[in-house]
């Protein structure tokens, strides 16, 4: 093969294009600027934590089922540390939209990294409400009824059936934590490419 | 376990919630608390110093 045709080749391109926009010590950097070193910095990092511990209690939900949850010390924990990882999260997340809202976090050509946390924010709200109608107990059956209304409202009701269990719990633990997920790595991915949002005194400097 | 009985009858949950009407809104207080304390929390993350900055500062 000619070294024309490697260079034509969509792997090629790729990985280039990939190598140009995002080269290992810009996608794990050693050193961050110095305004990064405020309190503010630290939440972004912290709600990507909960995340994590969010998805690996929501994997042991998952092997051991509602029984295990509902009736065993040890469920009950797991449980309890699913549902506190998610106030966490929010909270952090909450917090960080705060600070990048007052920082305009979109300038300097971060547009798509507002846009993708906007997004992941709102994908995470949709995980969270499925979540608690998938609770299999009197919580969870007096949300999705009061829920029921609502969601006929927007006129999502005929595809999107909050008193459906089974098709609620489906798109908690697969298509709404894939989306929040996805969405989540590329925010990620976003921040690294254009680097963390500096103050706006050091833009005027 | 008999500790964490005791510190969870502190605090009644098999009570309704409390909530505060306020023209349009409708919150509970439980969720009013979870905002003050994001509020707290946003505020002192602006104004705690970052153990560290003032050396990374003179190190610039």
């Amino acid at each position: 093969m000619s070294i024309s045709e490697i260079d034509r080749q969509w792997t090629t391109r790729i990985r280039r294009r990939v190598e140009g926009k995002l080269p290992p010590e810009k996608l794990l950097p050693d050193t961050q600027p110095v305004y990064v070193s405020s309190w503010i910095y630290v939440f972004g990092v912290a709600t990507l934590s909960a995340l994590g511990i969010v998805i690996a209690t929501g994997c042991i939900l998952a092997i051991r089922g509602p029984q295990w949850w509902h009736g065993s010390p040890y469920g009950h924990f797991i449980n309890s540390l699913h549902l506190w990882s998610v106030e966490i999260f929010f909270f952090t997340m909450v917090v960080h939209l705060w600070g990048k809202f007052a920082m305009a976090a979109w300038r300097g050509g971060r547009a798509l990294t507002w846009m993708t946390g906007v997004v992941t924010f709102l994908a995470s709200i949709a995980t969270a409400f499925t979540g608690y109608v998938s609770q299999t107990n009197f919580d969870s059956q007096w949300i999705s009824t009061q829920a029921k209304d609502g969601i006929n409202a927007t006129g999502a009701g005929s595809i999107f059936n909050v008193l459906n269990t089974g098709q609620m719990l489906m798109w908690h633990i697969v298509l709404l934590p894939l989306a929040a997920v996805v969405l989540t790595a590329l925010h990620v991915i976003l921040v690294r490419i254009k680097g963390v949002v500096p103050p706006f005194e050091e833009v005027t400097e | 376990m008999a500790f964490f009985l005791s510190l969870a009858a502190l605090i009644p949950l098999d009570n309704p919630g409390h909530y505060i009407h306020w023209h349009f809104l409708d919150l509970s207080v439980a969720n009013l608390i979870v905002v003050i304390l994001m509020v707290c929390t946003f505020i002192a993350a602006l104004l705690l110093p970052f153990p560290g900055r003032s050396r990374r500062k003179e190190n610039r």
